[in-house]
């Protein structure tokens, strides 16, 4: 758990966060999102104390993070970075096995574990232990970034804006990637971004910030339906709100339980976003819908979608 | 068709040399100018052989330019690189049996031209190649070893340089074991001191704002100047402070040349160590720090391997500006091969200047290659 106290931050006359009171839970997945220059990267930086803060202290699991050796704390939690930041000089699996080589795991013991981590982010092992960054994609190279943060099994991943850098369908996949790992693992994440949809994806819980403020944090189905002030409402979008609202609701949801359809079927916990897109490719207005093993639930029709 | 501009260009330079200049001169005494053969005059009966090579060449700019091309451009270059001195060499000897003992055959402008056209023309073939900086080294070596093969099996003894060579023996061994001391005496204490300054430079902007000017200046000031504004305020230490002088401190000598060499050498090092640590990505040292390196950690781990190429390649500027000043050290008593370039020059004995600056030369392209290839590892990265 991880608790952030009356935490400001000022330089000179600026001030970057302004005041930050929030309660992380463990094994939450939370997004900090605002504007450029609202202050959510400083506010992750002094997490582990990259920055240090002007006022205000910071706790993890209730101890104060001043009493630990700033490096001892970052090699505990794991930190992503949208520039990624591989070493250019070392290949994948020295990359990787960074923080492992700083706590002195013996070299064996590294291997291992990195052999472990590039499966888990869908690298083949053996085809890339041994290259160097610059022989990778923007995507693997975020993908070896990743496996970096995760080698030394941290008790908070901090990402700052980690897939704001690559391309729209490459970000995608990540995005699941990261979820996917995020439910294995159970690791409390806090995540940078600019990006609401990438915020409704993924988080189970979101905070708002303006000009080093916290706006509101809630669950994205709470900001999307009580937006606290206008400038949450703007920044969550009003052109396509009701496509918002859809896509932090899940098929399961709108269930019609029992109904056969036939063709396709859509996973319960797709979402209804999905579902909709679905139904406008497939030219029908109702999708069969299964669970998780494939076994039929029921329906899902498309009047029910702006119930 | 013309295929290699380059090459073409070196053989027309090569050809008006050999016709428009002499390949070697012959003087019945080392202090007189010498008469002129040309290399026409100076080639008959089988050394015409040794011209093959360079024949082969002139049909290099009209080929297609394939590897195979390209390979047997390099192989010819390389063969008529030792043939001109075995030209040279044999056309010295047929000179000598019929002149007096104190006659001297030297070395001619067209044989340089020739040598150095058919050096870059080497090296040209090599580019196009794509050869590696160790194969290029190793093709160095190989024309350089059969050349030296050629002085040691007799067949440059009546070269004038080469009896220069003979009459100077231990004091040229002596010179060149010198030169070399004064270049690494001087580097030990530029790397001790620069090292630490570039990196200092790196870390705060004021104190390079400071530091290069300084160090600017100190370039622009001429050697021989450098060396001797040395010499006052040295000589003065020395009468003031006898343990000093009973060190070897003095307004002349080891002392000045190698201060001079610091004060000259200390700009690339300082420059390139500041210049290779700013080019680290911000990223690999944002994340180094975020993985939880200590700043001494990101330091060794990080900045400096990704630094080193670029200190490597100031390291090579040095060390090759060393070589060469080392040898003006000599005006103000250092020794070393200077010594003997400026004995041949004061003596208007030019083979004698040419033994001394030679080896300087060949000094430098040597430590040049291999801190090359020094920083061609560092910087190796598959792919």
């Amino acid at each position: 758990m991880i608790e952030l106290d009356r935490l400001s931050k000022r330089y000179g006359a600026v001030t970057a966060v302004d005041d930050v009171s929030v309660t992380i839970g463990k094994g939450e997945f939370f997004a900090v999102i605002g504007p450029s220059g609202s202050g959510k990267s400083t506010m992750l930086k002094m997490i582990n104390r990259l920055i240090p803060w002007s006022a205000g202290s910071i706790r993890i699991n209730g101890e104060d993070i001043l009493r630990f050796r700033p490096e001892d704390l970052r090699r505990r939690m794991g930190y992503v970075i949208q520039s990624i930041g591989l070493f250019p000089h070392w290949t994948v699996e020295r990359n990787v096995g960074t923080v492992l080589e700083l706590l002195g795991w013996p070299r064996a013991k590294i291997r291992d574990r990195a052999t472990e981590l590039l499966g888990l982010l869908k690298l083949d092992p053996d085809r890339f232990r041994g290259k160097y960054p610059h022989q990778l994609s923007g995507g693997e190279q975020q993908r070896v970034g990743v496996a970096r943060a995760l080698a030394a099994g941290p008790d908070v991943l901090l990402m700052d804006e980690p897939f704001g850098a690559l391309d729209p369908v490459t970000r995608s996949t990540l995005q699941t990637e990261i979820a996917r790992i995020h439910r294995e693992s159970g690791t409390t994440i806090i995540f940078v971004t600019h990006d609401m949809d990438e915020a409704l994806k993924l988080a189970s819980r979101v905070a708002i910030l303006d000009h080093g403020r916290l706006v509101q944090t809630g669950t994205p189905l709470e900001l999307l339906t009580a937006p606290a002030t206008d400038f949450v409402r703007d920044f969550v979008g009003r052109e396509d709100y009701g496509i918002k609202l859809l896509s932090v609701e899940a098929v399961a949801s709108r269930l019609r339980a029992g109904e056969a359809v036939p063709g396709e079927p859509i996973a319960a916990s797709a979402s209804l976003r999905e579902a909709l897109s679905r139904m406008v490719t497939q030219g029908t207005d109702r999708l069969g819908v299964v669970d998780s093993d494939g076994r039929p639930l029921g329906a899902l029709h498309l009047a029910d979608l702006a119930r | 068709m013309l295929r290699n501009r380059v090459l073409l260009i070196l053989i027309v330079a090569g050809l008006l040399a050999s016709f428009g200049f002499a390949f070697v001169t012959h003087a019945p005494n080392r202090l007189v100018s010498g008469q002129p053969v040309s290399l026409i005059a100076a080639v008959d009966g089988t050394r015409l052989l040794a011209l093959l090579p360079g024949v082969i060449l002139l049909l290099g700019p009209f080929l297609p330019q394939r590897r195979t091309v390209h390979g047997v451009v390099a192989v010819s270059a390389m063969t008529f690189l030792v043939a001109l001195w075995w030209l040279a060499g044999t056309s010295a000897a047929s000179l000598a049996e019929s002149a007096s003992p104190a006659a001297r055959t030297s070395l001619g402008a067209a044989f340089w031209m020739l040598f150095v056209c058919t050096a870059l023309a080497l090296i040209d073939a090599a580019r196009r190649l794509g050869l590696s900086a160790a194969a290029g080294l190793l093709i160095g070596a190989a024309v350089g070893a059969a050349i030296a093969l050629l002085g040691v099996s007799g067949a440059l003894d009546q070269l004038s340089i080469v009896r220069e060579y003979a009459s100077q023996r231990d004091v040229f061994a002596d010179a060149v074991t010198r030169h070399i001391v004064i270049v690494l005496a001087a580097l030990v204490p530029t790397v001790i001191l620069g090292v630490p300054l570039g990196i200092l430079a790196h870390r705060r902007r004021r104190f390079a704002a400071g530091l290069f000017p300084i160090l600017n200046i100190v370039q622009t000031i001429p050697s021989i100047a450098l060396f001797g504004m040395l010499i006052a305020p040295l000589s003065g230490l020395a009468t003031i402070f006898p343990g000093l002088a009973a060190l070897g401190v003095s307004g002349i000598g080891l002392t000045p040349a190698i201060i001079a060499l610091v004060l000259y050498s200390l700009l690339p090092i300082v420059r390139n160590m500041a210049e290779g640590l700013a080019g680290v990505p911000s990223a690999a040292i944002e994340a180094a720090r975020g993985m939880g390196m200590s700043p001494r950690q990101v330091f060794w781990r990080v900045e400096l391997p990704l630094a080193l190429p670029v200190f490597l390649s100031g390291l090579r500027i040095t060390v090759v500006q060393a070589v060469g000043l080392a040898a003006v050290a000599a005006l103000i008593g250092a020794g070393g091969l200077g010594a003997i370039m400026f004995q041949g020059l004061f003596a208007s004995a030019l083979d004698l200047t040419l033994l001394g600056a030679l080896p300087v030369i060949l000094l430098a392209v040597m430590a040049d290659a291999f801190l090359r290839l020094l920083t061609a590892y560092a910087e190796r990265r598959p792919g």
